[in-house]
């Protein structure tokens, strides 16, 4: 259980985390979404104009920002990149096209599931599955070719961005986009949810926590290690939301939700086909962004421009229900992971 | 003893890579990595099917040698 000790620590620390973001004004169930967040940022910054999901979420800001803090303290900042970057851009697009059909990211998903939300129980299930067609995957030998260490101004680059950024919503903050109503209008004060992401970027990068990890590495190697802070997510979030009465199981009525089974599996399994695709899930990506990895920063980038496209041609969900062009996305998703499965198996040998 | 590259390879290649070299050479392996990420999964990998580890840090590079128990 030592070996174990810092993860499940960062499961408790995300859970305490999402708890308190919501019970100062995050959306229900939204404590943390990378999926949601990126996508209100890129609305805050008028790369679409759906008028509910404009926010630019310090949370985001905060877990880039804490893992580029801890890497440095610790000497694991070491910028790196190069290794199939366009193919990792559109991946990222595809990533956040699952998480808007089913209205998250994998860890929301568990955020929602100790909510009482059965439809994320579906979409967990489909996750599974996305996972497991990724691990085939890898056992055939895929992979997105190596990374070679760069400047560290490439490394950089990104948490000193979201740094320019963040001053200027604070000093400038008529340049960017507010909802005034629907979740983008939801959120706990800034000075909150900055230190929430901080404190939670700092531990996720020292425990190397990914909810997709958890899962492939139970498939593919027996390893519980890092399934063991998911379970502590869902435990944590489970028990303080029966303490602050807000445990309600059921498939209807949930916030940020929608109950259409087929497409909320769907959606999960193209996010967690996808994700395997790309070494981790969508916080992954981000703590490694942090850490100097400009793959992941490509990741984050392509993740941004999914959510853009998705409600510039109307692809993501809404609690209404998934959309014909949304459904129609994801099958086309599954071809683009099919493509990029294939076209990235070892040649017999390697 | 065999030793494998996986110098900038990201997770979990690096763990595949090992798992697969293992089942050719049970005997025992080298690894070569560069991310600490990769020790640490290497590392584990290597306690929970009974083989010990020694790891070299080189540098840049890290050595990591596993023996079965």
């Amino acid at each position: 259980m030592k070996k174990n000790f810092w993860v499940i620590i960062t499961g408790i620390v995300i859970g305490i985390a999402a708890l308190v973001l919501v019970a100062f004004g995050n959306p229900g169930n939204m404590g943390f979404c990378i999926a949601c967040f990126l996508r209100d940022i890129a609305g805050a910054s008028k790369l679409h104009s759906a008028g509910v999901v404009q926010y630019l979420r310090p949370e985001i800001i905060g877990l880039v920002l804490g893992a580029f803090i801890v890497a440095i303290a610790k000497k694991e900042f070491k910028p790196r990149g190069g290794s199939s970057p366009t193919i990792r851009f559109i991946l990222g697009m595809v990533v956040m096209v699952g998480s808007l059909m089913f209205l998250g990211c994998p860890l929301r998903m568990l955020i929602r599931i100790g909510g009482g939300d059965l439809n994320a129980v579906i979409g967990l299930v489909g996750f599974i599955v996305g996972i497991g067609v990724g691990i085939f995957a890898l056992k055939k030998g895929f992979s997105l070719k190596r990374t070679y260490a760069q400047s560290k101004l490439e490394g950089a680059a990104l948490p000193i961005a979201l740094l320019v950024m963040f001053i200027l919503v604070l000093i400038v903050p008529s340049l960017f986009a507010f909802s005034t109503e629907g979740p983008g209008a939801k959120h706990a004060p800034m000075i909150i949810s900055i230190i929430a992401g901080l404190v939670v970027g700092g531990f996720a990068q020292r425990s190397r926590f990914c909810t997709v990890g958890g899962l492939r590495d139970v498939i593919m190697f027996r390893d519980m290690h890092l399934l063991w802070g998911a379970i502590a997510i869902v435990v944590t979030v489970l028990v303080g939301n029966a303490i602050l009465g807000n445990l309600h199981f059921s498939f209807a009525g949930q916030p940020v939700a929608h109950t259409d089974g087929l497409w909320n599996f769907l959606g999960m399994a193209l996010v967690g086909w996808g994700s395997v695709l790309l070494g981790g899930c969508p916080l992954r990506q981000l703590i490694l962004a942090g850490e100097g990895n400009s793959d992941s920063v490509i990741i984050v980038f392509g993740l941004i421009t999914g959510a853009a496209f998705c409600h510039n041609f109307s692809l993501a969900s809404s609690a209404a229900g998934p959309t014909l062009n949304g459904q129609i996305a994801v099958i086309c998703g599954f071809v683009i992971v099919a493509i990029v499965s294939l076209f990235n198996l070892a040649k017999e040998g390697n | 003893m065999n030793t494998i590259d996986a110098r900038g390879k990201a997770c979990p290649e690096p763990v595949l890579l090992t798992m697969k070299a293992i089942k050719a050479e049970p005997a025992g392996i080298a690894v070569l990595v560069d991310n600490p990420c990769a020790v640490e999964n290497i590392s584990r990998f290597a306690e929970n099917h009974g083989y010990g580890i020694i790891i070299e840090q080189d540098g840049e590079q890290t050595k990591l040698t596993l023996n079965k128990k």
